[in-house]
């Protein structure tokens, strides 16, 4: 019978968080991505782009994120694919992550004045040019603060993929604890281990929004 | 491979979902109201409380919004029981519901509180208001009415969030989804049905808070 100490309670956890990190930095980047793509259906002259991804939004905003984990990790499998837990959790927390932060970045988007439009506009720039050069660095500016805030929603989103068996932060904290039945310990370590990660992120995204307060 | 998609061998559990998206519902109302009691009491004490208060209220805030809900509610239903607080499933939901949306609803209503001009707390003053009365009737108001739609919006992600008490088998509606799930095998279709119920869920009860924020703050 192994011992389990504290020590190696904490090491495991600690293995364990690189799995979190991992899933998070790669679900942030391609859900930001994919928003951008969502982002500039939202924001296009075409109506039908627009009402499609509005109804892309809605869904991925209005469910659980639960839900979705389920229905790409059973859905999938319909089509005869095998989908491990790591591709149902990465594919449904860039869908998730795409949906909000489209959202956040439409918000920027539309901040900036409606006469950069125009102007540019008038200089024969296409809609991708204007998007690049004029709107996307002004609202760059904007979206940071709120960026790096929503990145901690990430964290804690890949919190939910332990339910589909992807053994991250708290899955090896129920695995731990069914190990030590020292449930109190296990989850205030697992809880302090988030709060590390998220705590720095979210203390960024407030000292970026004050600053960007202060320049205007 | 072709699979032929099957919605009628959900029929037979309709009332298994019904009961699931009532669970949800309910547990949403009854943690939304003490929730938003707790945040008013939080956001209280870090603007008017004693300094020890305001800073206890601070951590609270930060340790609950820098930590995942699912492990919240893991600690309260695994972990408080191995220090003699015992509870039932329903119990240990409502409660993790409660301190999250208490945590996120603070800070919320602080930043309304600070959005509230000096010179009403001035004038509160000077008609010999206590500091209560002052809180009650002049800040209060004000500084829900200013954050409002932030509220709103936070009920209905917590709402969203609530599917995660399904895994310490409180019977919500992702709880019947599964229960549904192993008995007919038919997982995307049951998931789907309730991601729309969850979705239309949603739909409704945003209404439904635009409703009531406009029969309390009729002018804004």
């Amino acid at each position: 019978m192994i011992e389990f100490s504290f020590a190696i309670i904490l090491e495991n956890l600690l293995l364990a968080t690189r799995w979190t990190i991992l899933l998070s930095l790669i679900a942030f980047v391609s859900g930001g991505l994919v928003g951008l793509l969502v982002l500039f259906g939202r924001v296009s002259k075409h109506e039908v782009l627009r009402l499609l991804t509005a109804g892309y939004i809605e869904f991925f905003q209005g469910t659980p994120l639960l839900m979705q984990l389920f229905l790409l990790f059973f859905g999938i499998a319909l089509f005869g694919v095998e989908v491990s837990p790591w591709v149902a959790a990465w594919l449904a927390l860039t869908f998730w992550t795409s949906a909000f932060l489209s959202e956040i970045w439409r918000g920027c988007v539309e901040s900036v004045p409606r006469g950069q439009w125009e102007a540019s506009g008038t200089l024969a720039m296409t809609y991708l040019e204007q998007m690049r050069y004029v709107i996307l660095p002004q609202a760059m500016r904007i979206a940071v603060a709120p960026t790096v805030g929503f990145s901690v929603q990430v964290i804690k989103g890949t919190a939910l993929a332990s339910i589909i068996g992807f053994v991250e932060l708290t899955k090896a904290g129920t695995m731990l604890n069914n190990a030590t039945f020292r449930p109190f310990l296990v989850y205030s370590l697992v809880a302090l281990i988030y709060f590390c990660l998220c705590f720095p992120l979210s203390w960024c995204s407030k000292r970026l929004e004050a600053r960007l307060n202060v320049a205007r | 491979m072709t699979y032929q998609m099957s919605f009628g061998d959900l029929l037979p559990y309709w009332d298994v979902l019904a009961r699931g998206l009532l669970y949800t519902i309910i547990l949403t109302v009854v943690s939304t109201v003490t929730g938003l009691a707790v945040g008013t009491a939080g956001a209280w004490a870090r603007s008017f409380g004693p300094k020890w208060a305001g800073y206890a209220v601070g951590a609270y805030v930060e340790l609950i919004r820098n930590t995942p809900f699912i492990v919240q509610l893991f600690f309260v239903f695994f972990g408080l029981p191995a220090i003699g607080v015992k509870m039932t499933e329903s119990e240990a939901a409502f409660l993790a519901m409660v301190i999250n949306l208490g945590a996120y609803s603070t800070e919320i209503i602080r930043a309304g509180i600070q959005a509230v001009p000096k010179g009403h707390l001035e004038a509160a003053a000077s008609l010999a208001m206590s500091r209560l009365e002052t809180f009650r009737y002049v800040v209060l108001k004000q500084a829900f009415m200013k954050v409002y739609p932030a509220l709103s919006s936070q009920i209905v992600i917590v709402m969203l969030g609530s599917a995660v008490v399904s895994q310490i088998s409180a019977e919500d509606l992702t709880y019947a989804a599964n229960f549904v799930q192993s008995r007919n095998f038919r997982a995307f279709e049951v998931y789907l049905v309730a991601a729309l119920l969850y979705l239309l869920l949603a739909i409704a009860m945003r209404a439904l808070l635009r409703g009531i924020g406009r029969a309390l703050f009729p002018k804004a």
